[in-house]
């Protein structure tokens, strides 16, 4: 069986497997990343796409807090991160970020998105009493907040062990944790543009001991810098295995590297063929994580919109005041509307789904 | 796969000219299959693995236009205080810094201003001559205007012009070549008949000229498709096109307001475009509209040019939309989506550098 109009002959072999159910291999994966037939590698994905999905794409009200910026990490690829004391570095008190939550308390938002630098200064009650705090003023709200690097970073200074940090933060409001800090996996790219952060084994043993405890996690991918496809690969493999031990992956979302301000400023960052490139072959290589997510503030309100052409099935939300990225030189508004987005989605050819973070559809 | 589809796909696949209710069909297929066969027809028309673009500036010599469409954010009426014709000095000045940049060519394009007359459009035509660029200049609205002020034929005022020093044309104004359609957003414009008969002229006289789309109004899907058979008739008759430009209505400050068309849209029309228009060589992305990003993205549904630095741009920039991109850039966004990048002029002749 042929599928029509793919081009690259590398790809029918591969299109035999998604078309039987079948696992993809990691030479596979890298077989897709090489692919100059970007619309074949896409149709592929859109392949799973649609038996995962049909035409359902989903979208979230949600609202986002970078409480702070002060970070210990010094990562290269990073815009947002300062050091205390640094010029632009600033920290929210619990009042200020509980009056941004009171600020919108008459939109129907349906989760809050926190995350912030590893703090050197912060005490855990911190972030027990921001978690507590929000969740009095807005008990329906889901919680997604700090991601495996800073849930680490908290623990190691709180002295206690990752599970306890968890539950004590689960019984404070959390809902779920996001995908960020994962970068890529490769020791080498680590090595040099991130040494101080956390390892990669321990940012996978974070996320599945949230899963453990009953909280589901994203998982995410910064690319476009100086990683090679085999390691965009590797990464995605030690995913897949880590989602087949524990299960609590909702969503996957590469995020494209955005040069400007950063350490790395010289580099180019990502195309738009690498892009949608890279959310397809997500798509094919993580059969077992539910949702790929395209975060149209990095990727812009067109390129998203094309992305649920090339697996993708979530656009992630009506985000207002997203400031990691923006600080990365995105050139993105700082927030889309409902009507915007589902304008945005329907066409591309789909059905707009408004869901909670859990992937619950909330009714029209 | 329904019947009619398969048809189509064997078509397709055989690269057998469509007809048009085979092209208005084209609309029902997914996205990224319209984009592969479009690719494919990129393939087969220019199989050189490169993207071309040239180095020019947009220079509007007046925004003063009795033509009053209402899709337009850019133009004055005649007398209004911000209408403005372009002083020689200034002229001089965009042409210097032109040259300094690499340019081989401007792009002219200006209103339809009822005060100026044809030795002024000669005068403008020879002083940008004189400076050494190449002139790609007045789309046929504005040809067919001065041929009805000046009383000259088409024929007599293409040679003036010509004679002048004017080399090649753009195709802007043509919206959507459908009566019904210019009618409603282009009251005071040439129509349909009069756009493809200033073209008939220009390339008989041996004028290159692109041709455009704007699309994303009030036109139909299949208003698109019958103004790409207009074009590929008159292709057929002439051979004077060079590529072809769909671009998305911008609704910023217009009176015609609305909502700009997507990305999806864009890509499968400008598919579409290539699909249908199996005897234009080229196909132009507008990354002025839809950004670099999606430009990078047209590249594999069917367009083989990235069009040109602009320097500056006013129309378009008039509805709130600023792309802007240099040469390097230009470059860049070419090499990374696995293309050569490649210098061409105002007629697609190959440069050097």
């Amino acid at each position: 069986m042929n599928l029509p109009g793919i081009q690259d002959p590398a790809l029918q072999p591969i299109y035999e497997r998604v078309a039987a159910g079948r696992r993809l291999s990691r030479e596979d994966g890298c077989a897709l990343f090489e692919s100059h037939d970007l619309l074949g590698v896409g149709r592929l994905a859109q392949m799973v796409r649609e038996r995962l999905h049909g035409r359902k794409a989903y979208y979230i009200y949600n609202q986002h807090i970078n409480y702070s910026n002060i970070c210990v990490n010094g990562c290269k690829f990073c815009a947002f991160g300062r050091q205390a004391g640094a010029a632009g570095a600033y920290e929210m008190s619990l009042p200020e970020i509980f009056a941004k939550v009171e600020e919108r308390q008459a939109e129907p938002i349906t989760e809050i998105h926190i995350v912030g630098g590893c703090h050197p200064d912060l005490p855990f009650s911190y972030y027990l009493d921001m978690l507590h705090g929000i969740k009095a003023r807005r008990p329906e709200v889901h919680l997604q907040a700090f991601t495996a690097v800073e849930v680490a970073h908290l623990a190691d200074k709180a002295e206690m062990s990752v599970a306890d940090t968890l539950l004590a933060l689960k019984a404070a409001g959390l809902g779920s944790l996001p995908g960020g800090g994962a970068e890529v996996f490769s020791p080498r790219v680590r090595t040099s543009l991130c040494p101080e952060k956390l390892s990669p084994e321990g940012w996978v043993s974070v996320a599945q001991e949230a899963h453990r405890l009953g909280l589901n996690t994203n998982a995410t991918m910064l690319y476009g810098h100086m990683e090679t496809v085999e390691e965009r690969v590797d990464h995605l493999m030690k995913l897949r295995s880590a989602q087949d031990e524990t299960g609590g992956f909702l969503a996957f979302i590469p995020l494209a590297f955005h040069p400007a301000n950063t350490g790395l400023s010289d580099l180019t960052g990502p195309s738009a063929i690498d892009d949608l490139k890279t959310l397809a072959v997500s798509r094919l290589l993580l059969d077992n994580v539910p949702h790929i997510k395209a975060f149209w503030v990095m990727l812009g309100p067109k390129l998203s919109q094309i992305s649920l052409c090339f697996g993708v099935d979530d656009v992630d939300g009506t985000v207002m005041e997203e400031r990691i990225t923006h600080m990365a030189g995105a050139e993105t508004p700082q927030g889309l509307t409902r009507s915007q987005l589902e304008t945005l989605i329907r066409e591309a050819g789909c059905e707009p789904v408004e869901r909670d973070t859990l992937y619950r559809v909330i009714a029209a | 796969m329904r019947a009619g589809e398969r048809e189509l796909t064997d078509k397709l696949a055989a690269g057998v000219r469509l007809n048009f209710s085979e092209a208005c069909r084209l609309w029902d297929l997914d996205l990224l299959e319209l984009g592969s066969w479009a690719d494919r027809v990129r393939w087969r028309l220019n199989p050189e693995p490169r993207v071309t673009f040239v180095i020019d500036r947009n220079i509007n010599y007046t925004n003063v236009c009795t033509s009053g469409c209402r899709f337009c954010a850019f133009y004055r009426l005649p007398g209004a205080a911000d209408g403005y014709v372009l002083d020689w000095e200034l002229l001089a000045a965009k042409l210097t810094e032109l040259k300094e940049y690499g340019g081989s060519g401007v792009l002219l394009q200006g209103g339809l201003n009822p005060e100026l007359s044809l030795s002024y459009y000669l005068e403008l035509v020879s002083f940008i001559k004189n400076s050494g660029l190449s002139l790609h200049g007045f789309s046929p609205p504005e040809i067919s205007f001065l041929a009805q002020k000046s009383g000259l034929s088409l024929t007599d005022l293409v040679q003036r012009l010509m004679d002048a020093g004017l080399s090649s044309i753009p195709g802007g104004g043509a919206e959507i070549l459908v009566d019904r359609v210019r009618r409603q957003i282009s009251p005071n414009k040439c129509l349909t008949d009069q756009w493809l008969e200033v073209m008939r002229t220009a390339h008989r006289q041996g004028l290159r000229a692109s041709a455009t789309m704007m699309f994303g109004h009030i036109e139909t899907r299949e208003e698109r498709v019958e103004h790409l058979f207009r074009i590929r008739e008159l292709q057929d008759e002439t051979g004077g096109f060079t590529a072809f430009i769909p671009w998305t209505y911008q609704p910023g400050g217009t009176e015609l307001k609305g909502e700009a068309k997507g990305a999806v849209e864009y890509l499968k029309t400008l598919a579409i475009s290539r699909l249908v228009l199996d005897n234009v060589p080229h196909l132009q992305v507008s990354w002025v509209t839809q950004g670099p990003k999606v430009a990078q993205v047209a590249l594999k549904f069917g367009a083989d040019d990235f069009g040109s630095t602009m320097l500056e741009e006013n129309v378009v920039a008039a509805t709130g939309v600023g792309f802007r991109l240099s040469r390097q850039e230009i470059e860049k966004l070419i090499r990374t989506s696995g293309y050569q990048a490649q210098l061409r002029d105002h007629r697609y002749q190959m440069l050097p550098g």
